[in-house]
């Protein structure tokens, strides 16, 4: 069976196309829901066809590749293909892009240039997710990064020039030693060819060039992943946002680092792997306690998300760094898990903002009895996140603690369960928030005035609520799509031990 | 003497015939007649390039006082096709009232520095080549001082002849030092008599370089830049940031790799010092600029540094990410002084803070400028990201990972003084914004051309690949 990986690119295209000879804007709204209707369409369309040839024993590692020559003298191709892995991200991505559509429905303010942006960014997160080539992987990677500064810049709010230009500076930081890995990998493999897949199986890097390039890999993508020391634009990029980038942003484009690190970093550097792993873990634990802490005393509802956000994605970062099937399949649910949740979060709390202009944890109070809608979403994302069984994340902590810890060595059980305490953390900032903002009194009786939701963002909000749900109680076959890929990734790192 | 041999230089003989011509039809037409001087130039130069671009061999001639390969073809259409740009560009400076008289002369001036140009890249003997560098930059400053009214223009055209005459000192001591070592000028004589590190040897190659980093306004050779730059016409100033440093660079690559290659390690440390310092320190500097065509001057000396990478390895995917590069460091630095030519010429601002809510007001202008900073910044899928790309692995594929850290480090900085042009632009409140206005063709016609550039260059392939058939190193 063939699938047009290309599509994924091409359909973005087709929408900045769209968006830029639409003059209304319902015209415009008209071309964001197609284009990522279609995008939805795909990635299910994706996911079923991958599943029917895996169960036809369809054993390649890579399906449905093409290949196409692009710049021949540094052995730079165009060349796509999927596993597992990508395929989940993949579907999460066209998620969150088509909840995002609706979550910005109301956007007022130069409404072609934030589609034409929001659209540019979920090409380079689309083509990201489908390249297997270094080259154009880093290329979709960096073209996701520049769009933030504009969407930022222009359409954020608060500090938002400070950390439009925070966020970008740090991130493109990052992809400077990102580079420096991409072309250490290429050179001193012998320059033979930028196919991951190729260079992991067939090439082999001296041990001593990847002490070298493996810490600049990991932490090139590690940034983005919201990597302890390196996460503090995460919180002001956030907080800054409009609800639709947050989404985005925290939903997607933090999964590209935990993703990287995974498939470039360590795949094709296992000894170097081995070697600085241990570094990482504790930066990781640390960014997992540290995160959620730090979620504790905030007092702006973003950044209690942003927060509880770098807690999630170093636990993503934590777990591939366990290397076992069971963790770095959790990693990868996690990352789904935590990109929709945390998609719902940002969504909820955009369209709070909307109505109160306020996101001061002291100012809000008693928001069940104004919008009961909202207010039940807040509590079913709250859930999800501090784990509750039935809802995705627990799942996908479930996992990770329970691979993380059948790691047998003490040093692995002391991270684990240092980890381990992020989840009474959690529970600790959510129950409080819910608490706090949702019920008591209402204080302010200027908020009695305000509506629950519209349609727009009812729909936004069912369709997270129901990936989230469905994810956590039917888990399996996603699950097992997942460590069907993570294998092979995983024996590649182990073997070299 | 044989004639015949002045026939293989068909690149020269057809510009000093473009040039005649435009010569003859400045001084024969009359008044009106001039109105259509810039078409007929564009027509001439069109067909120059198309003439340039026939496939020739490689030869070399007058005992090999000139040499020809066909990647010096490419790099002379290169160079055509931004002179071309910047003619475009300059049309609407040209028709105005003081600058009108003397169109014709800027055209001439222009042509004639290029056939230096052209001189230095066919040069097979360091006094050809000297003779070329003389006749790109003694018209230059005649260049720089063509609004000789206006203050600043003539204190610029000063300081750019004082200091290309120094730099043409400096230059011409090595090169006397380089005949005292080798009793000769010619590239392949010097290459293969024994000039293998003396003192003597050591001091020639010093002085050279910095000759040469003058012209390409490396630090520490780059005080002049930001005056000069300042103070030319808009149009000067981006012909010399473009045309004459992508000139400049090709001809220090292929001496450096055809007459010193005995010395590679010490060019190359030299080089490794250079490129450090340049884009450093032309980054910070950068960043406090107001003056847009100051803050241009230093963008110019950083990217001058990049450039350098591609010469650093002396290897043949350098030369070809070194001419890919300026190909494409051309198109988008062009474009920029597109936006900031019609924008002076229709309101007369050029600081920083004018251009706040400039996207308010001329919301196409600003796109442009915007996709042109991304790939000055080396933003994908702009060119300058391929560019970028390119010269770094030529430089790692010769082992200077730590240069290419140093250099990468510092695009993050670049990259934040393009973003606060970007802020000013889309983000900055203003009261009184630059007025929305309409561009004339001409400005149009070149901005697509540099617009088409910037984001066709990089995703198609095939100019890379042509470029790379023909590239050669050590």
């Amino acid at each position: 069976m063939e699938f047009p990986l290309i599509s994924f690119v091409i359909v973005p295209l087709l929408m900045l196309l769209g968006l830029w000879l639409a003059r209304t804007i319902n015209q415009i709204r008209g071309v964001m829901v197609a284009g990522s209707s279609i995008l939805l369409v795909l990635a299910v369309a994706l996911t079923y066809c991958y599943l029917s040839a895996r169960s036809a024993g369809v054993q390649d590692e890579m399906l449905f590749t093409s290949d196409m020559a692009w710049y021949a003298p540094l052995h730079i191709n165009l060349t796509l293909g999927v596993d597992g892995i990508s395929v989940a991200m993949l579907l999460l991505s066209a998620i969150i892009v088509f909840t995002g559509t609706f979550a910005s429905w109301q956007m007022k303010l130069q409404t072609k240039e934030f589609f034409l942006w929001f659209t540019f960014l979920s090409l380079g997160v689309f083509g990201f997710f489908i390249s297997i080539d270094l080259f154009a992987m880093f290329m979709f990677y960096e073209v996701a990064l520049i769009p933030m500064y504009l969407l930022i810049g222009v359409w954020g709010s608060g500090h938002k020039e400070y950390s439009a230009m925070k966020l970008t500076l740090m991130l493109m930081g990052a992809s400077a030693f990102l580079l420096l890995g991409i072309l250490g990998i290429y050179f001193f493999t012998g320059a033979q060819s930028m196919n991951l897949v190729e260079i992991a199986n067939h090439l082999h890097m001296d041990p001593k060039m990847q002490n070298i390039f493996f810490p600049m890999t990991f932490v090139g993508f590690g940034v983005l992943g919201a990597l302890f020391p390196f996460h503090t634009w995460s919180p002001d990029g956030h907080a800054s946002a409009p609800t639709a980038v947050s989404m985005l942003h925290a939903g997607v484009l933090m999964k590209l680092g935990g993703y990287g690190c995974f498939r470039i970093a360590m795949y094709l550097m296992p000894e170097g792997a081995a070697q600085w792993g241990g570094v990482f873990l504790v930066l990781t634990t640390i960014g997992v306690v540290y995160g959620a802490f730090s979620a504790c005393v905030q007092t702006d509802l973003k950044y209690i998300n942003a927060y509880s956000s770098v807690s999630h994605c170093s636990l993503v970062l934590f777990a591939l760094l366990m290397t076992n099937y069971t963790a770095c399949t959790g990693a990868i649910l996690q990352m789904l898990s935590h990109g929709l949740m945390t998609a719902l979060f940002f969504a909820l709390i955009g369209m709070i903002y909307g109505r109160t202009h306020t996101r001061d944890v002291y100012k809000l109070a008693g928001l069940m009895k104004i919008m009961p809608f909202l207010s039940v979403g807040y509590v079913i994302a709250g859930l999800a996140n501090l784990g509750l069984p039935g809802l995705s994340g627990f799942i996908a902590e479930m996992t990770i603690f329970v691979g993380a810890f059948s790691n047998p060595d003490t040093f692995s059980r002391t991270c684990t369960i240092i980890a381990t305490t992020s989840i009474v953390i959690t529970a600790v900032y959510i129950l409080r928030l819910v608490g706090k903002i949702l019920y008591g009194e209402v204080e302010n009786k200027e908020y009695l005035k305000l509506t629950d939701a519209t349609w727009d963002e009812r729909f936004a909000v069912i369709c997270l609520i129901f990936c989230v749900a469905g994810l956590g109680m039917a888990p399996l076959w996603i699950g097992n799509m997942i460590q069907g890929s993570v294998e092979p990734i995983v024996n590649v790192i182990t073997s070299s031990l | 003497m044989d004639y015949s041999q002045f026939l293989n230089m068909k690149e020269e003989l057809s510009l000093m015939v473009v040039i005649a011509i435009v010569l003859l039809y400045d001084i024969i037409a009359g008044d009106k007649r001039k109105q259509t001087m810039t078409p007929v130039v564009i027509a001439l130069m069109v067909f120059h390039t198309a003439f340039t671009l026939v496939p020739s061999q490689a030869y070399s001639i007058f005992g090999g006082m000139y040499t020809h390969t066909p990647m010096m073809s490419i790099v002379k259409a290169i160079l055509n096709l931004g002179v071309i740009i910047v003619f475009l560009q300059a049309d609407i400076w040209l028709r105005r009232e003081d600058t009108k008289i003397r169109a014709g002369e800027f055209y001439e001036l222009i042509l004639c520095t290029l056939l230096g140009m052209y001189m230095m890249i066919g040069a097979g003997h360091f006094l050809m080549f000297y003779i070329g560098l003389e006749t790109a930059s003694i018209p230059m400053a005649a260049l720089v001082a063509f609004d000789k009214y206006r203050h600043h223009s003539a204190e610029a055209g000063a300081k750019y002849i004082l200091t290309a005459m120094f730099s043409s000192a400096l230059l011409i001591f090595g090169l006397s030092l380089v005949y005292g070592s080798c009793g000769s000028l010619y590239f392949d004589d010097v290459t293969y008599t024994v000039f293998s590190g003396g003192p003597m040897a050591i001091c020639a190659l010093v002085l050279f370089i910095s000759g040469m980093g003058f012209k390409l306004s490396l630090v520490p050779f780059h005080l002049w830049t930001a005056d000069v730059y300042q103070g030319a016409p808009t149009n000067v100033t981006s012909y010399l940031s473009v045309i004459s440093k992508g000139a400049a660079a090709f001809a220090f690559m292929t001496i450096l790799v055809k007459a010193f290659p005995e010395l590679v390690d010490q060019w190359q440390t030299a080089l490794y010092i250079l490129i450090v310092l340049s884009i450093t320190i032309a980054n910070l500097f950068a960043i406090r600029q107001q003056d847009l065509k100051r803050f241009m001057a230093f963008s110019s000396i950083s990217q001058a540094g990049y450039i350098m990478l591609g010469v650093i390895g002396g290897n043949a995917l350098g030369m070809t990410s070194l001419v890919y590069y300026v190909l494409v460091y051309i198109v988008a630095n062009l474009a920029i002084f597109g936006v900031i030519n019609i924008v002076e010429q229709r309101s007369g601002k050029l600081e920083f803070s004018d251009y706040n809510g400039f996207y308010q007001t001329n919301p196409k202008l600003t796109f442009i400028i915007t996709l042109a900073l991304f790939s000055l910044g080396g933003i994908p899928p702009f060119a300058g990201f391929f560019s970028k790309f390119f010269i770094f692995a030529s430089a790692v594929e010769q082992g200077y990972v730590w240069l290419v850290f140093i250099a990468l480090l510092n695009t993050i900085i670049a990259l934040y003084y393009y973003l606060r042009l970007v802020k000013a632009m889309y983000i900055l409140p203003n009261e009184t914004p630059i007025a929305t206005f309409r561009s004339d063709a001409c400005t149009r016609v070149s901005l697509a051309i540099c617009l088409i550039g910037i984001i066709g260059f990089g995703l198609v392939s095939a100019i890379y690949d042509c470029i790379n058939a023909y590239s050669y190193g050590l």
